[in-house]
């Protein structure tokens, strides 16, 4: 309540119930001043009907004296001035006294109350020392009171109170006080539960009767404003609250009614047109003047809403909730305006905005009293609705009154302003010195042009201070563009346009004015009005610079050829779709698209060098040459918000060292960087560029490279214009787009992704190249020559010139002709090819062909096999098995012999031959082998087709080259021709018959035809195939001696040694050879073994010979041998090693094992020497048996070599001698063995 | 009832904007754009209660009255956490099972223009119609092949708007 008091304008102290007061007057007068200090001193609890919760209330009382005109009359249902409790105070102690005078008056008193129906009363006695000394008779102090008590509170012996010396300082008085208090309280509250309850009861009443005809709401407004009075009268402010809104609530009930159709009677008192629109009126707690219009039913809508929400206003104040009033102001006024036009109440035009607009600046005022400044500004939020409604209605009635236009108001704009101010009628007394309010500054602001420009800061702009617009409408169209909204972006725009315009912003107005052209939300009017004055402006000198967004996308672009790589001198075409967005055809002088130019390709890279490049590219990479530009880039137009940034293009980068390809970084690099990374508000100058940049950008790209296009006629939509493009060898990269239009030039200043093409420069090139997979040698063989000409026209009359060799004649066709391809691929031609051969070079005169194309024609060469197996590589010896060496040249899988074959080519272009190597593949392979069946030899030749191709092999011939008259070859094939698959033998056999002797050595020729299968005439196809060989011979003379011999009887056994060849010379080195008498030898052990224990060497079994080194020089050993058994043995075995001494430097390095073998021989040899003439029979064993123990091992040791195999051909192996037994003792000795 | 129905991404860009007469688009579009800054304001205010009561409805954000061409709207918005997830149904289930979980607060804005001429129009059927405008963008989140971010273009999304569009009139 405290801080209530301090207001300025606190109404609710007047009213307090009332209590009136009986008796003895000068003895309440003494009390009152303690009692109502001390009554809303506690509070009490308030317990209420219909289940509201109890409040605890602070209770204060108007004491005034009892009349009898106070007690209400029937049916006035005033409660204000409803006496809630009446109190009788009297101090008589007296009885007499109270018998003569007292009893009566409260008898009276009583009476009239009764007679009102007020049961509310209270009879206080007053006693006191005082009295009691003046009076000595006096009875004992409780038999007045028992007295009163008796008279009148029959049933309620707490109507009557006694306080004790009041007006004393001691306890006995403070404790009379107190429970005087209490009692005081407690029936106020009764009464006010009893009466409030009893008067609720008939509002509730007359509000059911609401659908009677008669109803007014005015009438039901009173009642249940005085319900809320008397809240408001006990501080309960909510409740109070409460009852108005009710009430509101129940009025806007009844104007949607309106609305729905049902209206009520009543309601058209609220219909009449609205005269006054002078505001809310806040100042005042209740205005009385609008409530006595409610009581009469004479106000208006606005009247009675003015007054409700005056009430709730204050009321709300009180409750220290100024923030809702702000809201529901503003509810109200929408309300208001929404019901009148429900109610079709007629309104002077602007009489609505005059009252909301005094309204809304009212309510501000108020809230501005009641608030100190932190706190307002603290809560602007609330409050701007206000100030902006306020200002929304200030200009509107600008514009109604003619205040806004640039010219001066009209005497009809006058006119109505006139009427406006008379409908506000006077200003109010509570204002009229304040030089701030509502009244004053509407009436100021509608008085003269000047006064309202200052009240409303008009928009700047249409008052001409377009710069400062032109900032603001920046800034809205920056936030637009950013969010996206393309509506706002193209209103702002235009505006912006207006402002550019009027500030001659040429270039700002032409970009602007491009965007707009460009809008597909203006309509095409408004779009071809734009696009009229860039026209205007095109034609006029200074030279502008736009950005190519608004005037065109560009949507692809298209090389042709498709790989964009040509070479110098080519055409090169670049087609360029473009989206032109203005709504009429464009006539553009020129587009230019500069070109950045690095001769970092050049003709050395050649061009898979650069396609492979290419595919690097990513969107360029499209294999049909194609270059799509995305579309939704944040200037195609508004709507693309800012999240449409483009996408990061990351790439991963290796880096590889050049030596040993082997990585050393690798990273991920942005390829749109510049688009990602530029500053955001760079972003904007899209729509407005900078005066700065683009001009300059233009300069510098003059003198670069440019592809141009002349007079193009763009028409709105897609258009395609095609660039050709220059030829210089280099790369060039698209960099800007510049289109003139007169003097106004729109420029792209990147072109996104990277358009890039390539003209290169080629040395003419000539290769040859099998037409399979393999040649063969043999047979003709297909070669294709391609000839990339390169930068080298091919001149009638030029004609390379091969150097023939005999070992690769080239072949003559008849029909030769060449095939002509541009480098694109795209033509055939054939051209007819003439080959002049001599002896020494095959000369081919090429048809005539421009650069950069192909030359390509087909050549078919023979190469000879050579004839004989290539010595070096086969060995063969007369075992008839094949020795291979290790080759270079055979071919790794296959086993197929290649020969390199190289040709040396002039070429016209060229001072220098060129040598091109042609590798072929010898198709077979022969083996031969010699075969024994018992005395009859054989030779069969096994051919063996390596290659992949299957053959016809025909007429095999085996020949001698030295044809001897003893020799016969006797061929065993059927056959003459058959067939050779891939990798299949065919085995030919001869048998050899011959007169003894037999020669030493036998050089045999093979020879077949053959012809692959697939040849048509099989006879002309047949190439021949020669094998030649030879065939060597070892001999062991057979053992002299008896026919017969006999077990146990020593025989004669003759080796003969023979050698056959002379050694090789990789073999002389091996060998040890040494000269004696100007004869070369080498050193021989033989040593002959019988391991099968048939027969018993006797005396020496083995012996080192020296062999002249010249062939078939032959050594003959004597030995004697014993056979053993009877029947036909075998020879014994001869061994035959090389005999090292012991200077001679091993060329193998010896190992352990060798070492022991050595010293075991060296050790034989040592006992045969001891025991030469002993003669004795011994077994192979025994000689090992015989070691001695005193061989000095210190000294450096012979070695022996065992021949490898194959190289010792045994004459005598597989023979056998019949050995006849003797006597029976042989068969005895069988048994004892 | 509704004259114009806005769905606002995060960075406060139309995801999807539609309003009955078509001939005053603008002034639709610009009160949608001028309720976001009321939106945010409501929500910074509000803060972290807001979040931790999951109410979704800012209730009337602020009426206007304009007496030119249409007499007044109601502009009303939600304010919705939605998730984004982009894939697969048994994701929706998780959805309404696990809401607390899977929710990503995406600040996408959802703003109603009501013709507050149209009195009958009440708190709670503005709830519902932020309901089935709030289940039918889910719906087009859901949509593997919807790119967030994207405007919507949903044929599904539209008639339910045009639903309630016509129900409004």
């Amino acid at each position: 309540m405290e801080a209530h008091e301090e207001k300025p304008i606190i109404y609710t102290m007047e009213n307090k119930p009332i209590v009136t007061c009986a008796g003895d007057q000068s003895l309440f007068t003494s009390l009152y001043t303690s009692l109502a200090q001390q009554l809303p001193r506690e509070s009490m609890e308030w317990r209420r009907s219909y289940g509201r919760a109890p409040k605890m209330i602070h209770l204060e009382a108007n004491f005034v004296q009892f009349k009898e005109e106070l007690l209400p009359k029937d049916g006035n249902r005033a409660l204000l001035t409803f006496p809630f409790l009446h109190i009788y105070w009297t101090d008589c102690c007296d009885t007499e006294m109270y018998k003569a005078s007292v009893k009566d008056d409260m008898l009276r008193w009583q009476s009239t109350l009764r007679l009102h129906g007020s049961v509310d009363w209270l009879i206080v006695v007053v006693e006191s020392e005082a009295k009691k000394k003046n009076k000595t008779n006096i009875l004992p102090r409780t038999s007045i009171v028992d007295k009163i008590r008796n008279d009148f509170c029959n049933k309620q012996s707490d109507r009557c109170v006694v306080l004790s010396d009041p007006l004393k300082e001691s306890s006995r008085s403070q404790d009379s006080w107190s429970a005087f208090l209490t009692k005081l309280r407690t029936l106020l509250l009764m009464s006010f539960t009893k009466n409030l309850g009893r008067f609720e009861d008939d509002m509730r009443t007359l509000r059911e009767k609401r659908t009677e005809p008669g109803w007014s709401f005015c009438d039901y407004f009173m009642v249940q404003e005085e319900l809320a009075f008397v809240f408001e009268m006990l501080q309960q402010f909510e409740d109070a609250l409460v009852q108005y809104d009710e009430l509101d609530a129940l009025f806007t009930q009844y104007v949607l009614n309106f609305g729905a159709g049902d209206g009520a009677n009543w309601l058209g008192s609220f219909c009449t047109p609205v005269k006054r629109w002078s505001g809310l009126l806040l100042r005042r707690p209740i205005d009385m003047e609008k409530r006595e219009l409610i009581q009469r039913g004479e106000a208006s809508l606005l009247d009675l809403r003015s007054y409700l929400f005056s009430r709730q206003c204050t009321l709300l104040i009180f409750l220290q909730r100024p923030w809702e009033v702000t809201q529901r102001a503003l509810e109200l006024l929408h309300n208001c305006v929404q019901e009148l036009r429900l109610l079709e109440v007629y309104v002077v035009q602007g009489a609505l905005d005059c009252w909301v607009f005094l309204s809304c600046l009212e309510v501000l005022h108020r809230i501005e009293g009641c608030c100190d400044r932190a706190q307002l500004e603290a809560n602007c939020s609330h409050t701007v609705g206000l100030w902006t409604y306020a200002t929304e209605k200030l200009k509107s009635l600008g514009y109604l009154c003619g205040l806004v236009a640039e010219k001066v108001p009209t005497s009809e704009d006058l006119n109505r302003t006139v009427d406006l101010l008379a409908g506000l009628g006077e200003e109010r007394p509570e204002t009229v010195n304040s030089l701030q309010s509502p009244y004053k500054k509407l009436n100021e602001a509608l008085s003269s042009v000047e006064a309202f420009e200052k009240h409303y800061l008009v928009s700047a702009m249409k008052k001409g201070d377009p710069e400062r617009a032109e900032g603001f409408l920046d800034d809205s169209l920056r936030s637009y563009v950013a969010e996206g909204w393309s509506l706002q972006v193209t209103h702002t725009r235009k505006q912006m346009a207006e402002c550019q315009k009027l500030l001659q912003q040429t270039e700002d107005y032409l970009q602007t004015s491009a965007l707009l052209a460009g809008d597909a939300n203006l309509t095409v009017e408004e779009r071809k009005h734009f696009c009229q004055e860039i026209l205007t402006f095109a034609s006029q000198p200074p030279t502008v610079a736009l950005s190519m967004a608004a005037f065109a996308q560009l949507r692809q672009m298209q090389f042709s050829p498709p790989g964009a790589v040509v070479h110098v001198g080519a055409a090169l075409q670049l087609e360029l779709r473009v989206r032109c967005l203005m709504p009429v055809a464009m006539q553009v002088e020129q587009l230019a698209a500069t070109l950045h130019f690095s001769l970092e390709q050049g003709g050395a890279r050649g061009r898979a060098g650069s396609a492979q490049r290419r595919a690097g590219h990513g969107p360029q990479g499209q294999g049909d040459g194609v270059v799509l530009f995305p579309q939704g880039s944040p200037l195609a137009g508004a709507g693309m918000g800012a999240s449409l940034l483009p996408a990061l293009e990351l790439y991963e980068m290796q880096d590889r060292s050049p030596s040993d390809s082997s990585l050393t970084s690798t990273g991920v690099v942005c390829k749109n960087m510049h688009l990602l990374l530029r500053r955001h508000d760079s972003s904007a100058s899209l729509d407005t560029p900078t005066a700065g940049a683009l001009p300059a950008a233009v300069a510098v790209d003059d003198g670069a490279q440019m592809l141009r296009a002349r007079d193009i006629t763009l028409q709105p939509g897609d258009n395609s214009i095609l660039f050709t493009a220059p030829v210089q060898p280099g790369s060039y990269t698209l960099r800007q787009l510049c289109g003139s239009v007169g003097r106004v030039q729109f420029v792209q200043s990147h072109i996104y992704p990277v358009v890039q093409y390539e003209v290169y420069s080629q040395e003419p090139q000539l290769t040859i190249e099998p037409l399979s997979d393999n040649l063969l040698a043999g047979i003709p063989q297909k070669v294709t020559f391609t000839i990339a000409t390169g930068h080298y026209s091919v001149k009638k009359g030029d004609a390379l010139q091969l150097s023939n060799t005999d070992s690769m004649p080239i072949l003559h066709s008849s029909c030769c002709s060449a095939t002509v391809l541009s480098s694109t691929g795209g033509q055939h031609l054939w051209r007819a090819l003439s080959i002049q051969s001599s002896e020494k070079v095959t000369s081919i005169s090429l048809p005539p062909t421009p650069p950069y194309h192909t030359l390509e024609f087909q050549l078919e060469v023979l190469c000879h096999i050579p004839p004989t197996p290539f010595k070096p590589d086969i060995e063969r010896l007369t075992n008839g098995e094949v020795r291979h060496r290790p080759k270079n040249h055979s071919h790794a899988d296959s086993g197929m012999i290649n020969i390199d074959q190289k040709v040396s080519i002039d070429c016209p272009w060229s001072i220098y031959s060129t040598l091109i190597a042609l590798t072929f593949y010898v198709p077979f392979k022969a083996r031969h082998s010699i075969l024994s069946a018992g005395k009859r030899k054989y030779i069969q030749v096994c051919l063996q087709n390596v290659s992949d191709t299957n053959f016809h092999l025909a007429d095999p011939v085996l020949t001698e080259r030295q044809p001897t008259v003893s020799m016969e070859l006797l061929s065993l094939n059927v056959k003459t021709q058959q067939p050779v698959c891939s990798q299949q033998s065919v085995f030919c056999l001869w048998e050899m018959r011959w007169a003894k002797p037999l020669p030493l050595c036998l050089h045999c020729a093979f020879s077949a035809s053959f012809a692959p299968v697939s040849a048509s005439d099989t006879h002309t196809a047949f190439k021949p195939y020669r094998y030649e060989f030879q065939l060597d011979r070892a001999e062991i003379s057979p053992p002299s001696g008896d026919q017969h011999c006999r077990t146990g009887a020593l025989c004669g056994l003759e080796v003969s040694i023979t050698r056959q060849a002379e050694p090789s010379e990789t073999e002389g080195e091996e060998e040890e050879s040494t000269e004696i008498e100007g004869l070369r030898t080498t050193k021989l052990m033989y040593e002959v073994v019988d391991n099968s224990s048939n027969w018993a060497v006797c005396g020496k079994s083995s012996g080192v010979v020296s062999m002249p080194v010249a062939a078939s020089a032959t050594h003959r050993v004597q030995m004697e041998v014993m056979p053993l058994f009877a029947g036909h043995l075998p020879f014994p075995n001869i061994k035959v090693f090389k005999y090292l001494p012991h200077n001679a430097v091993p060329a193998i390095q010896p190992d352990t094992d060798s070492c022991l073998e050595n010293d075991t021989i060296s050790l034989l040899d040592k006992g045969l020497d001891d025991q030469g003439d002993t003669a004795s029979i011994r077994s192979r064993g025994s000689v090992h048996s015989v070691g001695s123990g005193e061989q000095q091992r210190g000294l450096p040791m012979p070695r022996l070599e065992p021949f490898s195999p194959g190289q010792v051909f045994y004459w005598s192996q597989g023979r056998q001698v019949l050995v006849l037994p003797v006597t029976d003792d042989h068969v005895m000795e069988v048994n004892v063995t | 009832m509704a004259v114009c129905i806005a769905v606002i991404a995060k960075e406060n860009y139309p995801l999807y904007i539609r309003s009955v007469p078509v001939q005053n688009e603008l002034k639709f579009h610009y009160t949608v754009h001028t309720s976001l800054d009321v939106v945010e304001e409501k929500i910074s205010a509000v803060g972290k209660a807001m979040a931790d009561q999951r109410e979704l409805y800012l209730g009337l954000l602020y009426p206007t009255e304009d007496y030119k061409v249409y007499p007044s709207h109601m502009i009303i918005v939600y304010y919705t956490p939605v998730c984004m997830f982009f894939i697969l149904i048994e994701n929706i289930l998780l959805y309404r099972h696990t809401r607390y979980g899977y929710v990503t607060n995406s600040k996408v804005k959802f703003v109603i223009v009501a013709d507050s001429s149209n009195t009958s129009l009440r708190d709670n059927e503005i709830r519902s119609m932020f309901r089935k405008l709030h289940n039918s963008f889910t719906d087009v989140m859901c949509n593997p092949f919807y790119n967030p971010g994207d405007t919507i273009q949903s044929k599904a999304f539209d008639s339910m708007v045009s639903a309630m569009m016509v129900q409004a009139s």
